[in-house]
């Protein structure tokens, strides 16, 4: 193993959902900061990050807008946490026919996450810095990579304070190869 | 374009059945914001003094303040106003929660209901589409289980949905308005909804809220946000906890109650528990809080989380609660605070006001145990206070026997029960209960408040000014350094100068004008946020918050643009503050109406009390009966009401009376 490292800066929000309540003040920034001109208007259906909610199930789970798909899932699991029953939507990142989530409601196009791209840089993107419920924490890291390797810069749906709990790894696959599907 | 608003009105006849999208004049904007202002303007036009509170030419209006919506925190207000069974003035009470930025995106800015439904209905409002559907299927569910039912059905997960129980639909004169995180509970509003015969509204909202000047509105958002951040670290010093921090009194969070256990009455708001706080009841409530507080909620886009989810069953949320209805049924009863939770779940499903409830089935118990009401009036109530206070909840939300004597309030009920009952509902202002408080010495600036607010409870005109003097001059002064918040620097010196005992001590401290002065600031905060709809969490109820009278005008300015500044501002908001006194003097209120309840200080000083309550209301520019004067009301271009005063006697032509006496010493 001799190939040249590359570093790389990998973004990521890390989603605390215990901490999450559901205040949906990451929907109204995001769409505010995305509006054209810039703030000129807020709606958090244009938003590109959508917390589930379903405060009677005690239900909070903060998701991005990850990719399109073209088709909805044939078959939905049921996912057991702590006690709570989760669709498996709820942690599902794809902007898909099923839902209204992730699609500008006048177009139907699809919306993505762009960890808020601008110039200059943002010191952390405008959903984190309105957290102040600290649900959702900004962390970059350098990283040596390899230099074929294509790291897609994507958002860990790491929801950490779960992620020590028995059976949560099964979650995290299950997520991941959903948003996988269909590219 | 309209800015922040939408320009649009529902107005819904639900006798005819006949939905109207009616466009707004933005002049009205100018003239009264939004919210409790243009509601108020809407009852002055349309409510006349002879309609009383289940007529249906009473209007239940949802208005949401100018402001919601918007990405300024906290700005999520509704303030619902009715004729109130209770009072039968014009009441408003106000819900943050989720259900005004929803309406606001539905592309509406206020729901206004007339007339009365034949048949139990809900309100259906999908953006341009709103409909009147058949709720008598929802006859009889508690107001959660009604939201959840109707959210299924309707299959919109996301629907905002404000409910009444058993309690509204029974008429109980202390029935609230529920909405999951909130509540309009205040002065009987779900008895109004309940009459009309209308058990929900769910609303959906998809459409964007504009923003005239977007960089200057978001520079000050951010800056509140930053503010907060900052403030949570720094907690006010030398001050109770619940009162160091922002938002509302932070009950949720905290588990130490010697404070409120010991100082607060108990019962029917008259048996104070001095070492009441033990270590083994901290222990006991503490863990109580920790095993069914199941989480910590805020409103619609707000940082602080003054809500919780409480679970009392399998369920980890089981309701949510706020504020001081964590402790109302548990000293209600003489419980403890397991008692108090389980009990809540109940009533918020019936729907009843958290501080009226508790006061009135404690009012019945010491009613029995006097002799006043006999036992055959309680047939089959368990011997033990706690299922006592479950039996009566019981009663009172379907009326049933003594229960629909007790469904009026003390106050009412006291004078159907006759035999000298009237004497058991003392804790009220102008007939509604308030917070279990007796205190020693006169605060005199208090005694302003608890006489003249509007609101009809201490924390909807408190505020910004502290409640007392530090111990020493020097931590006053350390208080006023860092406080902008102030209309300007006076208000730091009559702080500064305030001391505990000696003679600058209330109440002769802080003097006349200066008391009115603090008053009048405090209570203008509270008619700004209602009328923009910012949460008074983080406005006009904490010491320094972020939105202050040097901010809002750029506030209101960048987001609905409109011109503002200070002077505009105050001057709107004296406007709507004499619009509201002008509906219920117009309905009868007088200066014999604007009092405390009687035992609320143990020291009262009965002249100097007059004295105040005359200075105070030449400062606001009403006469010595508390009516607006011609003059003022012609200042504020409320000539409309004047007219009306001369017309029908209320007001003298010239306005004598109110020349005649000095103005502030
Ligand atoms: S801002 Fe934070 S707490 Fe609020 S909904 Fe978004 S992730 Fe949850
Ligand atoms: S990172 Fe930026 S684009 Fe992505 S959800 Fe947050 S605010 Fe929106
Ligand atoms: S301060 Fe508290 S009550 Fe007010 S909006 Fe925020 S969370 Fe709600």
């Amino acid at each position: 193993m001799s190939e040249p490292k590359k570093k790389k800066t990998i973004k990521r929000i890390i989603i605390d959902v215990d901490k999450c309540n559901g205040c949906q003040g990451c929907e109204v920034i995001c769409s505010a900061f995305h509006a054209t001109p810039q703030y000129s208007s807020n709606n958090p259906e244009r938003s590109r990050i959508r917390v589930i909610r379903d405060p009677l199930a005690d239900i909070y789970i903060p998701v991005y807008a990850g990719e399109y798909t073209a088709a909805e899932c044939a078959g939905r699991d049921k996912y057991m946490i702590d006690g709570k029953e989760y669709e498996e939507c709820a942690f599902c990142r794809a902007s898909c026919p099923s839902r209204d989530a992730f699609k500008e409601p006048d177009s139907g196009l699809p919306l993505k996450c762009d960890m808020c791209e601008s110039d200059p840089t943002l010191d952390e993107p405008m959903c984190v810095q309105w957290c102040l419920a600290g649900a959702l924490v900004f962390d970059v890291r350098e990283e040596e990579v390899e230099e074929e390797e294509q790291e897609p810069e994507e958002l860990d749906l790491g929801i950490e304070a779960l992620a020590n709990r028995h059976g949560w790894e099964t979650v995290l696959a299950a997520v991941s190869r959903l948003s996988k599907k269909d590219d | 374009m309209r800015y922040a608003e939408t320009g649009f009105n529902l107005e819904i006849d639900l006798t005819r059945g006949n939905i109207e999208r009616v466009a707004t004049d933005p002049e009205l904007t100018k003239l009264h914001l939004g919210g409790l202002g243009t509601n108020a303007k809407l009852f002055w036009d349309r409510v006349g003094p002879e309609v009383s509170h289940f007529d249906p030419e009473n209007l239940l209006i949802f208005g949401t303040g100018l402001l919601v919506g918007t990405p300024a925190p906290s700005s999520n207000r509704t303030v619902v106003s009715s004729i109130s069974p209770q009072t039968r003035l014009f009441a408003f009470s106000i819900m943050g929660g989720f259900f005004g930025p929803e309406l606001k995106r539905a592309g509406y800015d206020k729901i206004i209901l007339r007339g009365k439904s034949e048949k139990m209905v809900y309100l259906w409002i999908h953006d341009g589409k709103v409909e009147l559907r058949d709720g008598e299927h929802l006859r009889g569910l508690g107001s959660l289980e009604t939201a959840e039912a109707v959210r299924m059905e309707l299959e919109e997960p996301n629907a905002a949905v404000s409910s009444i129980g058993l309690a509204g639909e029974n008429r109980v004169f202390f029935a609230s308005i529920e909405q999951g995180r909130s509540s309009a509970s205040r002065l009987g509003l779900g008895a109004v909804m309940g009459d009309k015969n209308v058990k929900a509204i769910a609303v959906r909202g998809t459409k964007d809220i504009q923003i005239s000047d977007p960089m200057a509105f978001m520079k000050l958002c951010n800056e509140s946000l930053h503010y907060i951040k900052e403030r949570e670290k720094n907690p006010v010093k030398g001050v109770m906890p619940i009162l160091a921090g922002l938002g509302s009194p932070q009950e949720m969070a905290v588990d130490d109650e010697k404070w409120h256990t010991e100082n607060f009455m108990w019962g029917n708001a008259r048996t104070r528990r001095k070492g009441f706080w033990t270590e083994d009841i901290a222990e006991q409530w503490s863990h109580t809080m920790h095993t069914m507080r199941t989480r910590l909620l805020s409103c619609y886009n707000c940082p602080m989380k003054c809500g919780a989810a409480i679970s009392v069953d399998s369920r980890l949320c089981s309701y949510m609660m706020k504020c001081f209805s964590k402790l109302t049924y548990t000293m209600g009863a003489f419980a403890d605070l397991d008692f108090g939770l389980r009990i809540a779940q109940k009533a918020t499903e019936h729907g009843v006001d958290a501080f009226s409830a508790p006061q009135t089935m404690a009012f019945a118990i010491e009613l029995l145990e006097d002799g006043i009401l006999p036992a055959s009036e309680f047939p089959g109530m368990p011997e033990d206070s706690e299922g006592r206070f479950y039996w009566l909840l019981d009663k009172i939300v379907r009326r049933e026997g003594i229960g629909d004597v007790l469904a009026d309030g003390t106050h009412w009920a006291a004078e159907r029960i006759g035999n000298g009952a009237q004497a058991y509902a003392h804790n009220n202002i102008k007939k509604t209960e308030q917070l279990p408080l007796k205190l020693g010495m006169l605060n005199h600036m208090y005694f302003l408040m608890y006489s003249t607010g509007e609101k009809v409870n201490i924390t909807q005109i408190e505020g910004n000014f502290p409640q007392a003097p530090f111990m020493t001059r020097e931590e006053n002064e350390e208080f006023t350094k860092d406080w902008p918040h102030v209309p300007d620097d006076r208000f730091k010196r009559w702080f500064e100068d305030w001391e505990l005992r000696g003679e600058n001590s209330i109440p002769n401290y802080p003097h006349t004008e200066a008391a009115c002065e603090i008053v009048n600031w405090q209570e203008q905060m509270h008619y700004i946020d209602d009328s923009i709809g910012l949460c008074a969490g983080l406005s006009s109820f904490p010491l320094k918050p972020p939105f202050h009278i040097h901010n809002i005008p750029t506030l209101i300015s960048a987001g609905a643009g409109l011109e503002m500044d200070e002077e505009t501002l105050k001057f709107v908001t004296r406007r709507n503050r004499d619009l509201v006194r002008a509906n219920n003097i117009r309905r009868g209120m007088r200066r014999e109406d604007e009092k405390p309840p009687e035992d609320h200080w143990k020291r009262r000083f009965p002249e100097l009390e007059e004295q105040l309550l005359t200075d105070y209301y030449l400062f606001k520019g009403w006469n010595e009966d508390g009516i607006p004067t011609e003059e003022s009301l012609r200042e504020l271009g409320l000539d409309y009401v004047a007219e009306e005063f001369l017309e029908t006697g209320i007001l003298k032509a010239g306005g004598a009376a109110a020349a005649a006496t000095g103005g502030a010493s």
